[in-house]
């Protein structure tokens, strides 16, 4: 079928956007890759039945489709093996619900966490989820799972998300949870479809339950010599009762390092507890209500090396202090900053860096998180890095996911090849 | 479904050859012990108990059930209250109550590692000396168990603040319905590929057996405040818990009781709850010292201003226990002020509450049939114990009608039809008010990911669950495979 067929096809099943979304289908251009991969099409569905129709004629058009949100992490996991049309998200935004009294919202896909929080600051309420790359979608960190500092009090997106509306690749919409947080009805397919890279189904519409945002907050920070040493300090905060909302350490490629602990609530207990923060991390550690640098964000830039790192707790000094050797091992700048308090921690090398010396690095990282429980992952890497690495490593339980892909997408159209094992 | 006697022999001695003979029943005797869970209006004898002591064990009976073509039930402590573990007529029901060890406490890692047949209770019981404790606390955490916990995804008082199973295990061993062995997750959060623990808790037995369990631990909290406060009426018991939540406070628990739950209670343990009450909140703070002051007051007077008209607050552990006692024993004390009665589990949005619970009196008015209500007030989920006498003509069915429509009342106003004790056998005919055909479809997707013979724990969950080879889409009519006697559907 010659391409303007296709379109055609795309456009007559999108049957007109309306007068604010005019022409959800057009040709691709430049600027329309994944990964590195082009695409032919692009579809900007404002609902889910719109979304539906076009998934159901890319299915009948036998069409690979990937999702974009705000196109913030288009650069995470492998590239697609095939891509004719993407399907963007940015129409399909806006809060269709916000039941202050019941701490629940319901937002379209492609809103951006920014102005929902917006939105949602007006009731004194937040979705506590930190934005670790500005102008990122919620349907982006439901779909990479990506987590910030107060995944330590709040949870991830997984924790976060009580329903979803999703179009399955042949088209049919489905819903799973719903809008009150206690549900204990069928399959939570809401945790299934969280970090999935959409390679289940496009997530249309997200039920979340809320929190009321602190009337407080205060950033306590210590500067200490070497990440591991920071590691060791964040062991003791957890050991005290201070029930903070992050507890971060930030471990710069150039050396030294810093822990910050983040109290939230009342005013008057805020201060009773970064003063006692303050006593228990050392004479020398500051109180703020600001955060300090690099808050919440990644530690590394467009273009670089990004991973992840996980750990069972008790492992987390150890894995700073081995990916800190394995790094001067191997003379590579490696910044590390993340959750000790969850053993989460991310990890960015310059995208300059020579491939054969940074795979070795990921060796050496999958042997020091495999030894404290934990994974390390690859989530963003130039080509020539993705040439000889394989971002996700070792999968527990990827036979079951192989079925389960099979399952919901048995002709392997939706983002095929960006998840693990190849799905 | 058709198993032979024959079979059900032969497959009695291969379980005795796999696991030992001293750990499969055939005795009906025996077997009658296991014939129901909590919930005792379903009965069925299973054709056979398997006991398996490890987690190889357990992969090779259901190994054997594969081989033999035969369905498989998983049983823990047998609370359940929703028919989950309701045995199948010819199938095996296999037990976890010997895999009961705590295999680890690592309050460094905040996990423990347990077996699923430890009771809920003893993993905080262990944990506790250390400073830690487990927080999912269903009702009958001193007799379920942590296996039957992450297959119902239960929850407990403290849910509001805390979460529910599923938010406190980080990883679980579990044996596929194919009889593999398979780990998911563990002690380190996040592990890549798609969430399937996360699928896996609350899946009720189909998509697997658990065969250990790694929960996260929480610290204990360095205070903990509670209050009782009375009120005329339940209207005004809402307005009070919505408006602590409006003020920002999230308490680790909400629980209300009206007049019928408070004078079932009064009557069996005497609790002590202000006399004329129409209802009573209990609300419970808990956190640093400094926060749960502070909140704790504004939650007293968020209380009298919506005409708490008294307020008792814990002086110490045993008064605590003391208010808790009246709320926890409800659901048994209905059984003095009526020979009959069902425990239903609903949730509703918060906000909601004053309307369902009028709606609740007038069904209950228009039926002629009592209704308690006992609940978890912060979260929505509402506990109606439908009181009945089965020796009256019409009333069990009456009972049943208030049920029911209390749970289309749950949907309607955007709710769950369980919100803790999951679907199991009773709840499988109310799915499809909750969902559509295209939603439990895609439910059996993973199903058949996961089971596509269909053996584990069929007939539950699911109304009409699909055939796993059928292309997904609307069903019509018998399904070929089906009518030519070549499949069944479960």
């Amino acid at each position: 079928m010659p391409a303007d067929g296709v379109l055609g096809r795309l456009r007559a099943a999108a049957a007109g956007g309306g007068p604010d979304n005019p022409d959800p289908v057009r040709v691709a251009d430049a600027h329309d890759t994944i990964a590195g991969v082009p695409a032919r099409y692009v579809a900007a569905p404002r609902d889910t039945a719109q979304a539906a129709a076009l998934l159901r004629a890319a299915a009948d058009l036998d069409l690979a489709v990937t999702v974009r949100g705000g196109g913030t992490r288009q650069d995470w996991g492998s590239p697609p093996r095939r891509l004719d049309l993407i399907l963007d998200t940015t129409a399909l935004a806006g809060v269709v619900e916000h039941a202050a009294g019941d701490l629940i919202t319901v937002v379209r896909a492609g809103t951006r966490l920014d102005e929902l929080a917006a939105t949602l600051a007006g009731a004194r309420q937040q979705l506590a989820l930190d934005a670790p790359l500005p102008g990122g979608t919620i349907g982006g960190a439901v779909a990479t799972n990506a987590s910030g500092p107060r995944r330590m009090l709040y949870g991830t997106a997984r924790d976060l998300l009580i329903g979803v509306t999703l179009v399955r690749a042949d088209g049919v919409v489905a819903h799973a949870g719903g809008k009150v947080v206690k549900n204990v009805a069928g399959y939570d397919l809401a945790k299934l479809v969280t970090g999935a890279y959409g390679t289940l189904g496009l997530v249309t519409e997200c039920a979340f339950r809320l929190h009321p945002l602190p009337a407080a907050a205060a950033y306590v920070t210590r500067r200490v010599g070497d990440a591991a040493e920071a590691g060791r300090l964040a062991g003791t905060v957890r050991a005290a009762q201070l029930a903070p909302a992050a507890l971060e350490v930030d471990a710069p490629a150039g050396g030294g390092a810093a822990v910050t602990v983040l109290l939230e609530g009342t005013p008057a207990g805020v201060a009773a507890r970064a003063e006692a923060t303050r006593r228990l991390l050392g004479a020398d550690a500051t109180a703020s209500d600001e955060a300090p640098d690099g808050w919440g964000r990644y530690p590394w830039r467009g273009g670089d090396i990004g991973l992840k790192l996980t750990a069972a707790l008790s492992g987390v000094p150890g894995l700073l202090a081995d990916a800190r050797a394995a790094a001067d091992r191997h003379a590579l700048p490696l910044a590390l900053r993340g959750s000790a308090g969850v053993g989460v921690l991310h990890a960015g090398v310059p995208g300059t860096a020579d491939p054969e010396r940074v795979g070795c690095l990921v060796d050496a990282l999958r042997a020091a998180t495999a030894a404290v429980a934990g994974h390390a992952v690859v989530l963003t890497a130039p080509p020539a890095v993705r040439d000889r690495v394989d971002l996700w490593g070792p999968v527990d339980g990827l036979a079951l996911m192989r079925r389960v892909k099979q399952r919901f997408d048995p002709d392997a159209r939706l983002a095929p090849g960006r998840f693990v094992g190849g799905i | 479904m058709s198993t032979t006697t024959t079979d059900l022999a032969a497959l009695g001695a291969a379980l005795r050859a796999a696991i030992g003979a001293d750990r499969v029943i055939s005795d009906r005797q025996e077997l009658r012990t296991y014939e129901c869970d909590g919930l005792a209006q379903y009965k069925v004898v299973p054709a056979l108990v398997a006991l398996p002591v490890d987690a190889a064990q357990c992969a090779a009976v259901v190994r054997a059930c594969v081989a033999a073509g035969v369905p498989f039930v998983a049983r823990g402590s047998g609370t359940g209250l929703s028919g989950g573990a309701l045995p199948h007529a010819d199938g095996v029901l296999i037990v976890t109550s010997r895999m009961r060890d705590i295999l680890e406490v690592a309050p460094a890692d905040e996990r423990a590692v347990v077996q699923p047949g430890v009771i809920n209770l003893a993993v905080s019981r262990a944990a506790n000396p250390h400073g830690w404790y487990y927080a999912p606390d269903p009702s009958s955490q001193q007799i379920c168990s942590i296996g039957g916990n992450v297959a119902e995804n239960s929850g407990g008082a403290h849910c509001l603040k805390y979460g529910f199973t599923t938010n406190h295990v980080t990883g679980v061993e579990l044996v596929t319905p194919d009889g593999d062995l398979v780990r998911l997750g563990g002690r380190a959060p996040d592990a890549p590929g798609y969430d399937l623990l996360g699928a896996f808790v609350g899946s009720e037995g189909t998509l697997g057996i658990a065969t250990e369990v790694t929960v996260r631990l929480t610290r204990l909290p360095e205070s903990v405040r509670t209050l009782l406060a009375a009120f005329e009426s339940t209207d005004q018991a809402g307005a009070a818990t919505s408006a602590i939540i409006a003020a920002g406070v999230v308490p680790a628990a909400v629980e209300m009781m009206d007049a019928l739950a408070i004078s079932a209670a009064e009557a069996a343990v005497h609790c002590g709850y202000p006399a004329g009450a129409g209802a009573v909140l209990i609300v419970e703070l808990d956190g640093p010292e400094p926060e749960v002051a502070a909140q704790f007051d504004q939650v007293e007077r968020l209380c009298r201003d919506n005409r708490a008209f008294e307020i008792r607050i814990a002086v110490d552990d045993a008064e605590r226990a003391l208010f808790w006692k009246g709320r926890k024993s409800a659901f048994a004390a209905v059984g003095r002020i009526s020979p009959d009665y069902i425990v239903q589990d609903g949730v509703i949005p918060r906000t909601a509450l004053p309307e369902v619970l009028r709606r609740i009196g007038e069904l209950s008015a228009e039926r002629g049939i009592r209704v308690a209500n006992v609940f978890h007030a912060g979260d929505g989920n509402l506990h109606p114990l439908v009181l009945f006498d089965a020796s009256v003509d019409g009333q069990t069915e009456r009972a049943e009608e208030v049920s029911g429509a209390i749970l289309d009342l749950c949907v309607r106003h955007g709710g769950s039809i369980t919100g803790e004790h999951g679907v199991g056998m009773d709840k499988a005919k109310y799915m499809p008010r909750m969902f559509t055909d295209d939603d439990l479809d895609t439910m059996q997707l993973l199903r058949c990911a996961f089971d596509p013979a269909g053996l584990a724990n069929p007939g539950k969950v699911f109304p009409t669950p699909r055939l796993c080879g059928e292309v997904p889409g609307r069903r019509k009519g018998v399904h070929p495979a089906q009518e030519a006697g070549l499949a069944e559907v479960f």
